[in-house]
């Protein structure tokens, strides 16, 4: 038995990979479920309505699914070019730091405001990540384990920034920084819920990523760098160019997703504002095949699971952390539905 | 500025140094042994936090704390089966399969320690591994304190060293490991077959980083709480390039790191006025500077992270 790899890729596949992927790690989790004395069918229903049973219910959802369309787009956009990005957690939180930092004071209407502190938030986001990437280039230190020390680092100077600089005096109990002006929240997506129109933002970003990557030069170039590195060198494509634009970009979109948390749900920064959507964007990239379009369906699926995580807990006694568990199986099914999207069993 | 200095003489400081050190010497060492077969191991983190649970859960639940170490190895070697399994013979990244396993056992971990144990206001504890206390030996003073009074664990972390030293350069085991990181080609040609030995080296890997965990809740500490691994796996794979991949000088790597660690938690106390977080920051910001400083010389092993398939070159 060998494996082989497919000339061409026949579309029903392409579908059919994750959906099976999912399959089999409800599959697996059912049998934890069982484990704490509940039938899994049970459970899995009580987490379906907890996410999408009531207008409620769906508007929390999306609202966690828009911070994680941002990071699964970071995941994919570096991803693709084998730029093992694995700091969206710290780019988040350098985010939506300098988005409360600034907007706690600064001075302009919010139609200027909003896009200004959308920028500053990308730009931070961005920058933490040129860092490793210029290590990897300049002195070849691998960027897995820089990106996976930073994001500590990171989050040790969000507690010294919200404990010292950035307190807020207001804020009861956990420390957080001061808020973002009133003028520089985000408006309700639907009324009365907390969903924002960051949502659209993400969208939106989702849509441009697609274009970048598949109608620009840029975005071949990211491609032929993913694929096979030494050739696209010897094809004249400039490595070290390329995997700092694609470390620019990925940086800038995790950083976004800190930036427009704070100005649509937290208004101010603590360090448990994050229930790790950096780490999660890896798996929603991993999910959606490292494709724009697939990372705003995959987010979507993440989310209700770990809404649905929540609401079925309360109800059954199971503990959330099946939702984890869940979402880091599908993490691990997907790669090997992958691999049989791209290579085909030969007896 | 004299409390930094008198601190360096204080023996406490260097017990703590050995102890601190243990689970990274654990650690470092199966994730050394998993890339000289050509595999990394991005699964370190979540391994030793299922080593953590796992181990602490077993001695809870009666068993004698020694078998709370085996405990831990059987599910960590459980654990990296399932990494060998999806990047050896699928040949599939790994990078991704790692984070994957990182994320899928400390997720378990989570789970079944929620599932089985009742948390009240304060996690539950167990009767950790105590200090040795020999005749004589334990009562010199200074080496004492420092080397004759550490748990059972941190002695067993020395003793892996050597025995890791010295199977990977002196025994045809040894060779064949470190034959497959570089060329499994070869390998095959001797008539040895690559994907067993890359398997059997990332599961026996694994097992040493779920002890490297365990030590946390059978020693350090005496119970379990979500977080607690805190980035001590990913130190290890950067302590691994520190070393370049050698087991002795990733003994010293380890030493080094838990003295800086010792060495701040002190200082805060001894230095006041500088936000406790900068502290804590220094032993990561030193990982990274290593791992520049080190970076241009260092002798990756020439097959780690390429799938071997048979027949395919």
């Amino acid at each position: 038995m060998r494996l082989e790899r497919r000339a061409h890729v026949p579309l029903h596949l392409v579908i059919l990979a994750p959906l099976a992927a999912v399959f089999t790690a409800l599959l697996l989790a059912a049998g934890l479920i069982a484990a704490a004395g509940v039938n899994p069918l049970t459970a899995y229903g009580e987490m379906l309505t907890g996410a999408l049973g009531s207008r409620l219910s769906i508007t929390e959802m999306l609202t966690r699914a828009t911070p994680l369309i941002f990071t699964g787009l970071a995941a994919a956009v570096a991803f693709r070019a084998r730029l093992w990005n694995i700091g969206g957690e710290g780019q988040f939180f350098v985010g939506a730091l300098v988005t409360a930092w600034i907007g706690h004071s600064l001075g302009v209407p919010g139609w200027i405001g909003i896009p200004l502190l959308m920028l500053a938030g990308m730009a931070a986001g961005a920058a933490l990540l040129a860092g490793p990437a210029f290590l990897r280039l300049r002195f070849g230190v691998d960027e897995v384990v820089t990106t996976l020390l930073l994001n500590f680092i990171v989050i040790l100077f969000v507690g010294l920034m919200i404990e010292g600089p950035m307190r807020d005096p207001l804020a009861f109990g956990w420390p957080s920084s001061v808020p973002v002006d009133g003028d520089f929240r985000l408006p309700d997506l639907v009324p009365r819920t907390r969903l924002h129109i960051g949502l659209l933002f993400a969208i939106a970003a989702a849509g441009a990523v697609w274009l970048v990557l598949a109608r620009t030069v840029f975005g071949a170039e990211t491609r032929a760098a993913g694929l096979n590195a030494s050739a696209a060198a010897f094809a004249g494509i400039s490595l070290p160019k390329t995997i700092m634009g694609v470390a620019l970009l990925s940086g800038a979109l995790a950083g976004l997703a800190g930036s427009v948390e704070v100005m649509g749900v937290t208004a101010g920064v603590t360090t448990t504002m994050s229930p790790g959507f950096g780490y999660a964007g890896i798996v929603v990239a991993m999910l959606a095949a490292l494709h724009p379009a697939g990372v705003v369906a995959a987010a979507v699926f993440v989310a209700t699971v770990f809404v649905g995580a929540d609401a079925m807990s309360r109800a059954t006694g199971v503990p959330s952390f099946i939702a984890d568990v869940i979402v880091a199986l599908c993490l691990l099914t997907m790669i090997v539905a992958l691999l049989f999207t791209t290579y085909r069993v030969r007896r | 500025m004299s409390d930094a200095i008198d601190l360096l003489m204080n023996t406490s400081l260097w017990a703590a140094v050995l102890r601190i050190a243990t689970p990274l010497i654990f650690g470092v060492l199966g994730a050394l042994l998993c890339e000289r077969s050509g595999v990394l191991n991005l699964g370190i983190e979540g391994i030793m936090t299922m080593g953590a649970m796992s181990g602490w859960l077993a001695v809870y639940m009666g068993a004698p704390l020694l078998v709370g170490l085996m405990v831990a190895a059987i599910c960590g070697a459980l654990m990296g089966l399932i990494h060998a399994g999806l990047t050896v013979p699928l040949g599939l990244s790994q990078h991704v399969s790692g984070l994957g396993i990182t994320l899928f056992a400390s997720a378990l971990a989570y789970y079944l320690y929620r599932l089985i144990v009742v948390v009240g206001e304060t996690p539950p504890a167990i009767e950790a591994f105590q200090p040795l206390d020999l005749p004589i030996l334990s009562d010199l003073p200074i080496v004492g304190p420092i080397l004759f009074s550490q748990s059972v664990p941190t002695y067993l972390a020395l003793l892996s060293v050597a025995v890791m030293a010295y199977v990977l350069a002196r025994t045809p085991l040894g060779l064949a490991i470190r034959m497959t990181g570089e060329n499994p080609h070869a390998v095959e040609a001797q008539g040895l077959n690559p994907i067993r030995i890359r398997i059997g080296a990332v599961v026996a890997g694994s097992a040493l980083m779920a002890v490297g965990g365990a030590f946390l809740t059978t020693a350090a500490f005496n119970s379990f709480f979500p977080g607690m691994v805190q980035g001590r796996g990913w130190i290890c794979i950067a302590l691994v390039v520190f070393a370049s991949w050698r087991p002795g000088k990733a003994l010293i790597g380890a030493l080094l790191f838990a003295f800086f660690d010792a060495y701040q938690l002190r200082l805060q106390t001894a230095i006041e006025g500088v936000p406790y977080q900068l502290f804590l920051m220094a032993p990561y910001v030193l990982s990274i500077v290593a791992l520049i400083l080190v970076a241009r010389r260092a002798e990756v092993p020439a097959a780690l992270m390429a799938p071997y398939r048979r027949g395919e070159r």
